[in-house]
Parts: structure tokens; sequence; C-alpha cells
């Protein structure tokens, strides 16, 4: 289980690999040694409005807050939300970069915030039922429905994903034909595995692979967080096989490929709306509703790769994103 | 339980003694990483100390190098290397090397260039040459701030090196790094008083070594002012 929260993504230039490089431990040292990665980011938190006096109490005339936990790819997906209600005309305040889970969630429980993008399989794990075995996406969401306390409810989720993956180079998956972790079977004894330290002993690390899927791995190699440790030895071909996080930006960047986990090795992790149930109408429900139909892992790892690696602004890619799908 | 019941009961038990995660195992890789960094950090900054020193100049360099060493982050150098090396299994070595180098050489060259000049005045008078000058007069006279640096150096490197385990490999730093990771406190624990008995070990190393190298003469005179 991973905390979104603490996430770092490193952010590298796009062109020249030395530069590139060196920007990517850069970003690296900067989200060791600090431990908000993303307090850059705070830009947008003022881009809305209120015509409430309290912005922190929510009512029931369309007036709503959206919140966001303190990494890129959260406030983005919030951007996105903000961006997607003013368009149906609804007030809306964001309150962006908040904290992690464990912060924010109290918040939300009594209303302060009305409406945050969650992900449904770490939601469940960390805050509603920690000894859950939930897996598939369903599984996690009737879950949740039947667990959450009464004040809040989930939306649709989204069909776009953040959350390990079993991640090979371009250059391996064509070799070797793998699309799915269960094509790994006549090759995983010749792979090294790599991931953070606690892969090799959690019950969706090393283990699970075996029980799951029946692989033995040649060797495991500890590494870090599908941060520049792990990209690095993915590359170099230290690993053959890493743990990379699937909205990873340089999944895209340096051509590596997330394998298909058919039998649900790693639990749902879906974007999904996690609501303030009173705070919110029929119209707001649909259009968050609406943008969830339309959010994949593809769409969400290129705008995290626009906002991580190009430097584009939080609100350049919600509202190019909502334009492409139509909802703007 | 308190942090000494966690860290000793993971010390003694047996299954902390042999295999490839053994303490053994791990303490013999640690000491590899600090003896080569230290012995590449005594080459370079051993020599270069001894020569500003002896004559008397660099002092600028030296100042400007101590302070370098200083601010430098010695992780983010480890992954700025790991990274540009495109993952050099070696990339722990240069973090290390830098860190060991300042304290070796501001002792150096100050232990030097505090000899009283009075001394190499007279060494001159008798005939010495500037090779002779250094080598027995010098040398012996900063032997107790020339040993100060190295135990610094010795203490910082053995210290450090656990950074090693950021980036895969061995060393007593595995026990800290997956141990956090894995939410197994008494590994981390356990592991941490590995090192700093290791470092308690090398400061006893270097007591033993001022007695057996520091001249006579020198000893009280070095006692007073460590």
């Amino acid at each position: 289980m991973r905390n979104n929260s603490s996430r770092c993504v490193p952010a590298p230039a796009p062109k020249r690999t030395a530069i590139r490089t060196a920007t990517v431990a850069v970003a690296a040292l900067a989200c060791l040694t600090a431990a908000a990665c993303s307090s850059s980011s705070s830009s947008t938190s003022s881009s809305s409005s209120s015509s409430s006096s309290n912005p922190l109490v929510p009512s029931a005339t369309g007036s709503v807050v959206v919140g966001s936990a303190n990494f890129p790819e959260n406030e983005l997906i919030a951007q996105i939300y903000v961006d997607a209600l003013q368009g149906k005309g609804i007030k809306v305040t964001s309150k962006f970069n908040i904290g992690a889970r464990e912060v924010y969630y109290p918040e939300i429980e009594k209303g302060a915030i009305t409406i945050i993008p969650e992900y449904n399989g770490a939601l469940l794990t960390t805050s509603v039922d920690p000894s859950t075995t939930a897996a598939s996406t369903a599984a996690v969401n009737s879950e949740l429905n039947a667990k959450l306390p009464a004040t809040l409810e989930i939306l649709n989720s989204a069909p776009a994903q953040d959350k390990d993956s079993i991640t090979v180079t371009q250059a391996t998956a064509t070799k070797d034909h793998l699309t799915s972790i269960s094509d790994l079977a006549p090759v995983a004894k010749d792979f090294v595995i790599g991931g953070p330290s606690e892969f090799l002993t959690r019950a969706d690390g090393v283990p699970g692979l075996k029980k799951i899927y029946g692989l033995t791995f040649k060797s495991f190699q500890p590494l870090d967080e599908s941060g520049p440790i792990t990209i690095t030895s993915l590359q170099g071909g230290k690993v053959q096989v890493a743990d990379v996080f699937t909205t990873t930006p340089q999944i895209i960047t340096d051509h590596f490929v997330s394998l298909a986990d058919p039998k649900n090795l790693f639990a749902a992790q879906n974007v999904t709306p996690l609501v303030y149930k009173k705070g919110v109408n029929s119209t707001i429900v649909s259009t968050l509703n609406a943008v969830s139909a339309v959010l994949t892992t593809d769409a969400l790892l290129q705008m995290d790769k626009a906002l991580i690696i190009d430097h584009a602004s939080y609100t350049e890619v919600a509202s190019g994103f909502l334009s492409q799908e139509g909802l703007k | 339980m308190s942090y000494f019941q966690i860290a000793w009961q993971w010390l003694t038990s047996a299954q902390q003694w042999h295999g490839s995660d053994g303490i053994p195992v791990r303490l013999v890789q640690h000491l590899q990483y600090t003896g080569i960094a230290l012995g590449i950090a005594l080459l370079i900054a051993l020599p270069a100390g001894l020569a500003m020193g002896h004559l008397r100049r660099g002092g600028f360099v030296v100042v400007s190098v101590a302070n370098f060493g200083r601010a430098l982050p010695t992780l983010g150098l480890l992954v700025l290397i790991f990274v540009l090396t495109s993952g050099s299994p070696a990339s722990w070595l240069v973090p290390l090397v830098a860190l060991a180098i300042p304290p070796i050489l501001v002792n150096t060259y100050e232990g030097v260039l505090g000899v009283d000049p009075d001394l190499t005045d007279a060494a001159r008078g008798m005939g010495m040459t500037e090779w002779q000058v250094l080598r027995k007069v010098e040398i012996p006279v900063a032997t107790p701030l020339l040993l100060l640096g190295l135990r610094i150096s010795a203490i910082q490197v053995v210290a450090t090196a656990t950074i090693a385990a950021y980036i895969g490999l061995g060393g007593l730093g595995r026990y800290i790094i997956d141990g956090l990771a894995r939410d197994e406190y008494n590994v981390v624990a356990g592991g941490a008083a590995v090192i700093v008995l290791l470092a308690l070990a090398i400061q006893a190393l270097f007591t033993l070594l001022r007695w057996i190298i520091v001249p006579v003469g020198l000893r009280r005179q070095a006692q007073t002012s460590q």
C-alpha cells in the first residue's frame, strides 16, 4: 500500500540527455530534502472565487469547495473538476495542496471541503478499512459504498489509475513479447526485479507475484519508490523489471511499458471523486461523472508529463483536457 | 519496549549472524566502502595538505574546499552521480570521498602550517633540504592534527556509508533503509546500533594509534590540544 501523498516525481527538462538526467537528480534531491514535494504548485490555489462569505461552509445552493492532496497529479485532477464545474455555472472555491489523506480526510468528513479527487484503493485502505482484501475496481467501490461514513459518498470511478505496475523497457517488451504480467512466465527466472525495499516482503510485491502469477525472479534489487534510482536502473539494464507507478512521466519519455495486471495483484487505484453528500446537487454529480467517464490512465499520464516534464501550468493542462474531450 | 531492548534483541538473535543479509557480511561491505573512500581521500588530501602547509600558501583553497565539502548534500550528490553514470555501482564513492577530503585536508594544512618557524629555521640551518624539513620536522610535529583529521573523516564516512544502500548496494545501511520501508523498527534500531558501535570502535582505534604514532615529546601537547 503506498501513500499517494508521499510521491516525488522528478522533473527533467525535455531535450538533452545529460541535462535531463541531471535535472532528474536535482529534482530528486529537492524531493528528498523537503517534505512538501509539490510546494511549488500552489500557484493555482486562489484562481477561483466564491460569493459565499465563508468559503469553508458549503451550501446546497451550488457553491462548493474543491480540495486536493499535496502532489501535482492530484492537484491537476482537482483543477479539472474546478474547471468543469465552473463551466456549468457552479460557484467553486479551490483549496488545493492541503496535505496527505490524514490531513484532508477529516476536513471532507465534516464538510469543510465538498469534493476531492481520491484513489479508491488507497482511500479504502488508509481511511476506511485497513484490513480489506478487495482488489478489483468493483470490489473496492462496493466496500467503499458500504463502509464510508454517512456524510460521504464516492461518485463514478474514472478508468484512470495511479498505482504500482510491473514495468519493463520497450526493448524488453518487444523482444520477449510482453504485454501482461502473465507473459513473464518463461523469462522471469532470468530477470532481476527491482522496487522499493518493502516490495520484497509486502503481499502485493514479490510474494504476490509468486502466489498470484506463479513467477519467481532471478533476484530482487532494492531501489526507490518509482523515483530516479528505479528509472535509471531500469534504463541501464541493472534490473529488467521494476515496480513503477502507472502515471510516472518517464514511462513516456523513456519508453517503458507497464504490463497489464489481469489478476489484480495490485488493488485498484481508480481516480474517484469523494464528495460531502449534502454539498452536491445533481448537476455537480453529473458533471463530475462526465469527467470520470473520459479520464483514462493514458490521458492522466500525458497530462502528468505535460505538467512535470514540460512545465505546463495546471490551468492550461486542465482546460486543454476538457476542451479535447468536448466537456468545455 | 525501549529502543535499546529491541535493538539488543535483534542484535543477539542468531539469524542475524549468518547468510548474505547477516551482520558479518554487511559489516565487511560497510568497511570496504569506508576503507576505499578513506584511502582515496587520503591519497588526494594528504599530499595536497602537506604541500600547501609546507609552502605556506593555498589557505584560500583549503578553506574553500572545506566549506564546499561541508555544504555538499551527500544524498543528493549520490543520486546525481547515479543518474549521470546511468546507474554505475561505484556511485557511492564520489560523495563519500567528497565527505572525507575536507577534514584531512584542513587538519594536514593547519598542522604543517602551525609548526613553529623556529624549528624549521633551525632545521634548515642544520643543512636539511626542504624535503627533509617536511619529513623529519613538519610531519612528526603535525602528527596529532593529521590523526585528528583522519579520525574525523573516518567517523563521518563510516556513519555516512549507509547511503550506499540507497542505490541498492549493501553495507549496514541496508538494515536502516529496508527496516524503515518494511516497518521493521527492530531492524532499524539494531542496524543503527551496529553503526554506532563501529564508530566508537574507530574512535578507540585512533586513540590507540595516537599512543603508538605520536612522538613522545608531543603527547602531552597533543592531549591538551584535543
